[in-house]
């Protein structure tokens, strides 16, 4: 693969009750498909304390989803710029995102590769 | 023409209904027909009871968690299977023994109604022999339940099966034939309605006996007094349990007066009910000083330790006692969850909390609010002794045994992976699927 078609992915850690705003921002931006997933995580803003029957407990992983996605280099700022302002609440907990090289990406119906496998 | 049986049948019963006075009629002062009434109150009321058994089973599932969700079900199943069997082949004749001692009495293996057994000659006119094994039945199963939420997620199945089967089919028959089968304390004056005492104060004992014998369950007590909660898996599951534990409980009182005396079992729906509301505001109310949150399980909770609190005296006691008892009884069970917590007794589902402190509670409030002049707080004390005495000695020894010989506790592993998978070997929930999602509910890595 050239340095012009090279892969990138982008892994969005985010607040669960933004999912439906992302990928409806992701959709209007031409990202095509994503994978979504729950994990639990925490970042600077640590957890919250609970109470259950008169003891306390900390839960320190917060529920979060994250979406994963993969785009051609050129796309990955607009990517990042449209997921930021769609998960933003301004609030403590918003997330991060990830960016990272993709070694290479196949389409498992057609065998193709690199950049038409997207 | 040839009639059908059932025509036949149906023609007799008829006809007897109508007849304003028969035979036995003059014996008992009871027509057929109010002896029929009685009788289907009373097994319509056999049934409600049984609906306790779902109603346990769904509490108890509720505030446990999900790896051991087939394990204490199948408890509660084994529960009520086992103990209407041996409550048929012992059970029932060790509670009612007709003439004995007062202490111990055996009427026979097996079931005998006898030539009046099922005549209005056997109970007043109340109900038959059939339904009073069957009645009586259904609240034996009932004691056993209450010890298997408190040892819930960390017993070992095959030891709380044999206590299970020991508890109900002597301990709790002998107990009970001190009161209601017309033993020493029901001779002293003793009194509990409908089973504060003999049902949940003994089954409350096992409990407390079962949960400190066995040790809290794994990550529960740190060192230093640390306290970390294992939250339950289904509240929805809880609060649906709660709410046919009280339904079970129109039948539990309802049926207790033993016929369909319209006074008396209106009455005793009106305390029952009153108390049970009282103690869920009394529960939450209380709960309120420990924190601004309120607690859906601790006002669940509230709700039946108003239920056991007026038990032993729902039929002698006015509508605003019953209030009162249920109030107090649901400020109680409150500070008793947290103080079994602080002494480190491990209480998944708070069952000693609403049976053993409520029931001693209920016990006492006989004494105190009922208006019977006949009862006295000092008879209720030492009733309360009597059955704290035996069944503690008699739950020591069965668990003591178990304990020595077979072990009560599962390993570690086991309980870390689940009573599902080490015990069952298969989930509760996503049968066909890997194990993965039954962690606790609550954080990574957490079981």
């Amino acid at each position: 693969m050239t340095e012009e078609e090279s892969v990138k992915k982008l892994e969005a850690i985010i607040k669960p009750f933004k999912l439906e705003e992302v990928k409806e921002a992701l959709t209007k931006e031409g990202i095509e498909g994503m994978t979504v997933s729950e994990v639990k995580g925490f970042g600077r803003q640590r957890g919250h304390s609970e109470l259950y029957r008169g003891a306390e407990y900390v839960v320190d992983f917060l529920p979060k989803v994250k979406i994963e996605i993969l785009l051609a280099e050129e796309k990955v700022e607009a990517a990042t710029e449209v997921i930021t302002k769609a998960a933003s609440s301004g609030r403590i907990g918003d997330g991060k995102i990830f960016i990272l090289p993709a070694e290479d990406v196949v389409r498992i119906r057609t065998g193709e590769r690199g950049e038409t496998a997207i | 023409m040839a009639w059908k049986k059932s025509t036949i049948r149906g023609c007799a019963l008829g006809a007897a209904l109508l007849l304003p006075a028969t035979a036995f009629a003059e014996d008992t002062g009871v027509s057929q027909g109010v002896f029929v009434a009685n009788n289907v109150w009373m097994m319509l009321c056999t049934a409600l009871v049984f609906i306790m058994h779902l109603g346990f089973a769904s509490v108890e599932t509720g505030l446990t968690r999900a790896k051991n969700t087939t394990n204490i079900l199948f408890k509660n199943v084994f529960v009520i299977c086992s103990g209407l069997l041996t409550y048929y082949i012992c059970g029932f004749n060790l509670m009612y023994p007709g003439d004995f001692n007062g202490y111990f009495g055996f009427a026979g293996f097996g079931l005998d109604p006898g030539a009046d057994g099922n005549t209005a000659l056997y109970a007043d006119g109340g109900y038959t022999y059939w339904t009073d094994f069957i009645f009586q039945g259904m609240f034996a199963a009932t004691c056993a339940t209450i010890v298997s939420g408190a040892v819930a997620e960390r017993i070992k199945l095959s030891a709380f099966m044999i206590f299970a089967l020991i508890f109900v089919a002597i301990i709790y028959p002998i107990a009970g034939s001190w009161k209601w089968g017309g033993g020493w304390l029901d001779a002293m004056g003793f009194y509990d309605f409908a089973g504060s005492t003999l049902v949940h104060s003994v089954g409350g004992w096992g409990a407390l006996v079962g949960a400190w014998m066995l040790g809290g369950r794994l990550g529960k007590f740190g060192p230093d007094g640390r306290l970390t909660p294992i939250p339950g898996s289904n509240m929805p599951l809880a609060a649906i349990g709660v709410f046919l534990l009280w339904l079970g409980w129109f039948g539990f009182n309802g049926g207790s007066v033993l016929s369909a005396d319209p006074e008396l079992t209106s009455l005793v729906l009106v305390t029952t009910c009153l108390a049970a509301a009282a103690g869920g505001l009394g529960a939450m109310l209380s709960y309120n000083l420990v924190s601004t949150k309120p607690d859906l399980s601790m006002a669940l909770n509230g709700i039946l330790a108003g239920l056991v609190g007026v038990t032993a005296g729902a039929d002698v006691v006015t509508p605003m006692s019953a209030i009162l008892i249920g109030a107090i009884a649901g400020c109680l069970v409150v500070g008793s969850v947290i103080f079994f917590d602080r002494i480190r007794i491990d209480d998944p589902v708070g069952a000693i909390s609403v049976h053993l402190t409520c029931g001693i509670w209920g016990t006492l409030a006989v004494g105190i609010f009922s208006t019977n002049p006949d009862h006295s707080f000092l008879t209720q004390l030492i009733g309360v002794g009597a059955y704290a005495a035996f069944t503690l000695t008699c739950v020591l020894v069965v668990f003591g045994i178990l304990n020595a010989t077979i072990g009560i506790r599962v390993p570690e592993e086991d309980e870390v992976e689940g009573l599902d998978l080490s015990e069952h070997g298969m989930h509760a929930y996503d049968l066909h699927t890997s194990g993965t999602s039954l962690d606790a509910p609550l954080g990574l890595g957490r079981s």
